[in-house]
C-alpha cells in the first residue's frame, strides 16, 4: 500500500514513465557563472532582508540570520556578581559539547595528559553527528590526492575558505580515518578490506567513506564508547549547558558557567583550558526553514564566545540541505542523505523530469530546487508536487539506484532511510521520496585558527561552531571530518595549554562589560540567551 | 491548525488524558499537550535513541514500542517514555583485547544467560533481531553480532525488557568495535596514502595551493577532472 494520497501517486506515475529514458540522461552541471547567477536569485542567504547586522562587539557589522542576531545581541543568564570562589568542580580541561567534536577532544585531552570534564546539554552524543548519514571525506585512494580534496572544498566554499584550515583538514584527513577505524568503526568495505567510496555534491574523486547511512552514528557511538572507557580521566557531566565562560583576570579562558536543566542551578567548573564544540543553530528555524538539526542546536557557543571576545566569521551563510524530507508532514524537515544522489538517485519535478545536475554543491543544488517549485510569476519554474498540507517539493527518484546498481541496493546501502519512510507506508526501493531544501549546517561562527585556538587565550574550539574552514558552503562528508580533525588538533592544543598557563583569579569582567556595552548602544532584543532549548509548547 | 483541531483524539500521557491533533508524532502531541520537553527528547529524527516509548491502546493488553519521534498518536493511546535505563556497561581497553568468544563472555559474562525469550526483538523499535544477535553472541560469532546490531540506536528498550537483565546494546557495541578493529579487513589504500602523507609526498603543492590567488584558483578548479560515477 503506498503511504501516497492519490493526487501524488498520478504524479509519480509519470515519474515512473520517464525512468528508464533518464538512465542514460546526464543532466550537465552548471558553469561557476551559472551557479553565481541562481544563488543570488534562489538562495535564501541572499535574501537581505532577513539579516541583521550585529551592532555590539569585537565583529560589530558581521551579518547573520535575525534570528541569530537576537540571541547573540541578548543578556546574559548570569550577573557578573555571581560567586566564583567556590567552583562545583575543577579539572585541566572543560569541554564543553557531547558531540563528535567534543568527544574527540576529550580524547585526544586525555591521551595528552589532561584530566577533562565533558558537559552536554542533553545526553551525550545527542548531537548533529549521531544524525549525519552520508558519510566523511578523506583522499586516501591512488586517484586522489590532499591537493585535490583542497581544490574541491575551497571551490565549494566560493574560494573564500581559510587556506591553512583547508590544508588541515585534507591533509589529516586519512590519518582520521585510521584512527577511527584502530577505536573499532565499521567502515563499508569490500573483502580485500579496499574502502567503499562515493562521490558527494561538489566531489571530483570518489572519496567518501560511509557506514551503511548511520556514518555519523557509527562515529558517534564508537567515540563515546571510547570516552566511558576513559572514565578515570574524562568525567561526563549531561544535561548541563554552558550558559556563560569565565575568564581569568588577565582575559584568559578559565572555565564556564553551567547549568543543571533539570533544577535550574547555575554553576561554575574551573578550567585550564576550555574546548568549545557547542554545534550549530538550526533550531533558530531562519526564515521560518524546517531543519535536520538535533533539539538542541541553538547556537550556543557562538553566543558565549563572543561575549568572551572571540571574533566571528562567515555568519552571513547558513546551509540549506537540499533534500529535506518534504511528505508526510510527521517527519517535514528531516534529513534525506545526500548518498541517495551519490548512488544515483535523481531529483525530478512534477512530469517526472530532471531540471539539475544531481551533484552540484550544496547551496546551488538547493537553490535550483527552489526555483523548480517557485511560481512562474516570481522567476521560477512552477514544477513542484504540492504535498495536501501545501507543502512544496520535488521528487528524488530513488527506484532508479536499484535499475543502475541492482536490486538490493537501497536495503543495504540506506537502512536508515528505508526505516524512515518505511514507518509511513513508503516503500523507497519501489517510489520516490518527496524533499525540499531544509536548514542544515552554520557554514560560519567563531574564527579558528589551525591548531583549534581562538582569539580567547585557552578557548579553543572544533565543529560547527567554528568558522573559517568551508568558507561560504560546506561539502558533503567534510563536517564529520571536520568534527575529528578540529576536535583532535583543539584537544591536543588544550592539553597542552592547560599543562603550561597560569590561571589567575576567575573573572565576569567581560560579562559586565557585554551589559555595559548593551546599555550604552541602547541594545535590546528582550531574548536571555544562550536560549538553550527551542520552545515547541503550544501558545494559546 | 485549524483543520486539525476538528479532529483531536484523546491519548494518556503517564496516565493523564489530552485531547491532541491524529496527525502528530508522540514527540509533537506532548509538545502541543503544552510539556516542554528536557528528557525523553535528542535528535527528533530517530538516530539517537533518546525518545524511547511504551505505550499500549485502550482495551488491547499487548504493549508497543517506539521512538516518540518516528511514531504517530492512535486514539487511546497509553504512553510512558523510558528516557534512560540503568543497564549494566562494562569498561574495557579495546587495544589490548582479542577478538573471541573468551573476550566478550569475561567481559559481559551475562551473554550466556540468555534465555531466547526474544521479548528485546519484540521492543526493539528498529526491527532488530536483538534475539538472533544474541544468540550470536553465545555462540562467540563476533562478526553476526556486528552485523546484525548495526542499525542499533542504543535506546534501552531491549534492556528494558529482558528478563535475563542483559543490556544486549552494549553487548553489541563491544563486539562491533572488536570487528571493525581486528576482524574487518584493514585498507591497504589507506595505509599507502598514509606513508606518502608522513613522507611529505603532497606537501610542496599544498604549500603551492594556499599561494594562490582567487583567479588562479578559480581556474585550476575549472580546469579538474571529474572522475565518473
Amino acid at each position: 500500500m503506498s503511504g501516497y494520497p492519490p493526487e501524488m501517486r498520478e504524479s509519480i506515475r509519470k515519474v515512473e514513465a520517464t525512468r528508464a529514458r533518464r538512465i542514460k540522461e546526464t543532466f550537465p552541471a552548471m558553469s561557476l557563472e551559472e551557479r553565481d547567477a541562481i544563488l543570488q536569485a534562489f538562495h535564501p542567504d541572499y535574501k537581505e532582508e532577513t539579516f541583521h547586522a550585529l551592532r555590539v562587539g569585537v565583529s560589530k557589522g558581521q551579518r547573520m540570520p535575525i534570528e541569530l542576531g537576537k540571541i547573540v545581541e541578548g543578556w546574559p543568564h548570569i550577573t557578573p556578581d555571581f560567586d566564583l570562589s567556590e567552583p562545583f568542580a575543577e579539572t585541566d580541561v572543560l569541554v564543553i559539547g557531547g558531540g563528535g567534536g567534543g568527544a574527540s577532544a576529550a580524547l585526544l585531552a586525555q591521551e595528552n595528559g589532561a584530566k577533562v570534564i565533558l558537559v552536554t546539554k542533553l545526553r551525550f552524543g545527542d548531537a548533529n553527528t549521531m544524525m549525519a548519514q552520508g558519510g566523511i571525506q578523506a583522499a586516501d585512494r591512488p586517484e586522489d590526492s590532499p591537493a585535490i580534496h583542497y581544490l574541491d572544498v575551497i571551490g565549494g566554499g566560493h574560494f573564500t575558505n581559510v587556506p591553512e584550515l583547508v590544508e588541515a583538514l585534507v591533509m589529516d584527513a586519512p590519518f582520521v580515518i585510521e584512527w577511527l577505524e584502530e577505536l573499532g568503526m565499521m567502515f563499508d568495505k569490500e573483502p580485500d578490506g579496499t574502502m567503499i567510496e562515493a562521490h558527494g555534491g561538489g566531489t571530483s574523486r570518489k572519496r567518501m567513506h560511509s557506514a551503511r547511512d548511520y556514518s555519523g552514528a557509527e562515529i558517534m557511538r564508537t567515540l563515546r564508547d571510547e570516552v566511558r572507557d576513559r572514565e578515570d580521566d574524562i568525567t561526563v557531566i549531561e544535561f548541563s549547558p554552558a550558559v556563560e565562560l569565565v575568564l581569568d583576570d588577565n582575559g584568559q579562558a578559565a572555565g564556564a558557567i553551567v547549568m543543571n536543566l533539570e533544577t535550574g542551578v547555575y554553576s561554575y567548573i574551573k578550567a585550564k583550558a576550555v574546548v568549545l564544540a557547542t554545534g550549530g543553530g538550526g533550531r533558530l528555524h531562519y526564515q521560518g526553514f524546517p531543519t535536520t538539526n538535533h533539539y538542541g542546536a541553538t547556537a550556543d557557543g557562538v553566543v558565549i564566545a563572543y561575549r568572551a571576545g572571540a571574533r566571528l566569521g562567515y555568519l552571513e551563510s547558513m546551509q540549506y540541505h537540499p533534500t529535506g524530507a518534504a511528505f508526510p508532514e510527521q517527519i517535514l524537515g528531516l534529513l534525506v542523505t545526500e548518498k541517495v544522489r551519490g548512488l544515483g538517485g535523481q531529483p525530478v519535478n512534477a512530469e517526472g523530469e530532471q531540471f539539475v545536475y544531481p551533484l552540484e554543491p550544496r547551496d546551488v543544488e538547493a537553490a535550483a530546487l527552489i526555483r523548480e517549485c517557485a511560481p512562474v510569476e516570481q522567476g521560477g519554474h512552477g514544477k513542484g508536487v504540492v504535498t495536501p498540507t501545501g507543502q512544496p517539493g520535488v521528487w528524488l527518484d530513488s527506484p532508479i539506484i536499484e535499475m543502475i546498481k541492482g536490486p538490493g541496493t537501497i536495503k543495504k546501502a540506506l537502512p536508515a532511510m528505508v526505516r524512515q519512510f518505511g514507518r509511513f507506508g513508503i516503500d523507497i526501493t519501489k517510489e520516490p521520496m518527496l524533499v525540499y531544501p531544509t536548514l542544515h549546517y552554520q557554514n560560519g561562527g567563531v574564527r579558528l585558527k589551525p591548531d583549534g585556538s581562538t582569539d580567547v587565550p585557552g578557548l579553543f574550539i572544533a565543529g560547527e561552531v567554528s568558522g573559517g574552514v568551508h568558507g561560504h558552503n560546506r561539502l558533503m562528508g567534510n563536517s564529520l571530518l571536520e568534527i575529528t580533525v578540529f576536535g583532535r588538533r583543539s584537544g591536543r592544543s588544550a592539553a597542552a595549554h592547560s599543562q603550561r598557563v597560569k590561571l589567575g583569579a576567575p573573572s565576569l569582567a567581560h560579562v559586565a562589560a557585554w551589559i555595559k556595552e548593551l546599555d550604552e548602544a541602547g541594545v535590546d532584543t528582550g531574548v536571555i540567551s544562550p536560549i538553550l532549548l527551542p520552545d515547541y509548547t503550544r501558545h494559546q | 491548525m485549524a483543520e486539525q483541531q476538528d479532529n483531536l483524539i484523546p491519548i494518556y500521557i503517564m496516565g493523564k488524558q489530552y485531547m491532541v491533533p491524529s496527525t502528530l508524532t508522540i514527540m509533537k502531541a506532548m509538545e502541543w499537550a503544552g510539556y516542554k520537553l528536557i528528557r525523553g527528547v535528542g535528535c527528533r529524527g530517530g538516530f539517537c535513541g533518546a525518545c524511547a516509548t511504551v505505550y499500549r491502546i485502550m482495551g488491547d493488553p499487548k504493549l508497543y514500542f517506539g521512538l516518540a519521534c518516528q511514531t504517530v498518536v492512535q486514539p487511546g493511546m497509553y504512553l510512558a517514555q523510558i528516557p534512560f535505563f540503568p543497564a549494566q556497561r562494562a569498561t574495557y581497553d579495546i587495544t589490548k583485547l582479542e577478538p573471541t568468544a573468551t573476550t566478550l563472555f569475561s567481559i559481559y559474562p551475562e551473554v550466556l544467560r540468555c534465555l531466547g525469550c526474544g521479548a528485546c526483538s519484540k521492543a526493539c523499535p528498529q526491527e532488530i533481531d536483538v534475539r538472533a544477535y544474541m544468540a550470536a553472541g553465545m555462540r562467540g560469532d563476533i562478526a553476526a553480532v556486528a552485523d546484525i546490531s548495526f542499525d542499533c540506536i542504543m535506546c534501552g528498550l531491549c534492556a528494558s525488557r529482558c528478563p535475563a537483565e542483559e543490556a544486549q546494546y552494549n553487548i553489541a557495541i563491544l563486539a562491533r568495535r572488536l570487528y571493525g578493529r581486528y576482524l574487518a579487513p584493514r585498507s591497504q589504500h589507506l595505509q599507502e596514502r598514509l606513508k606518502e602523507i608522513r613522507a611529505g609526498k603532497f606537501d610542496a603543492e599544498l604549500e603551492e595551493l594556499k599561494g594562490l590567488s582567487k583567479d588562479e584558483l578559480v581556474a585550476r578548479y575549472k580546469a579538474r577532472d571529474i572522475e565518473p560515477k
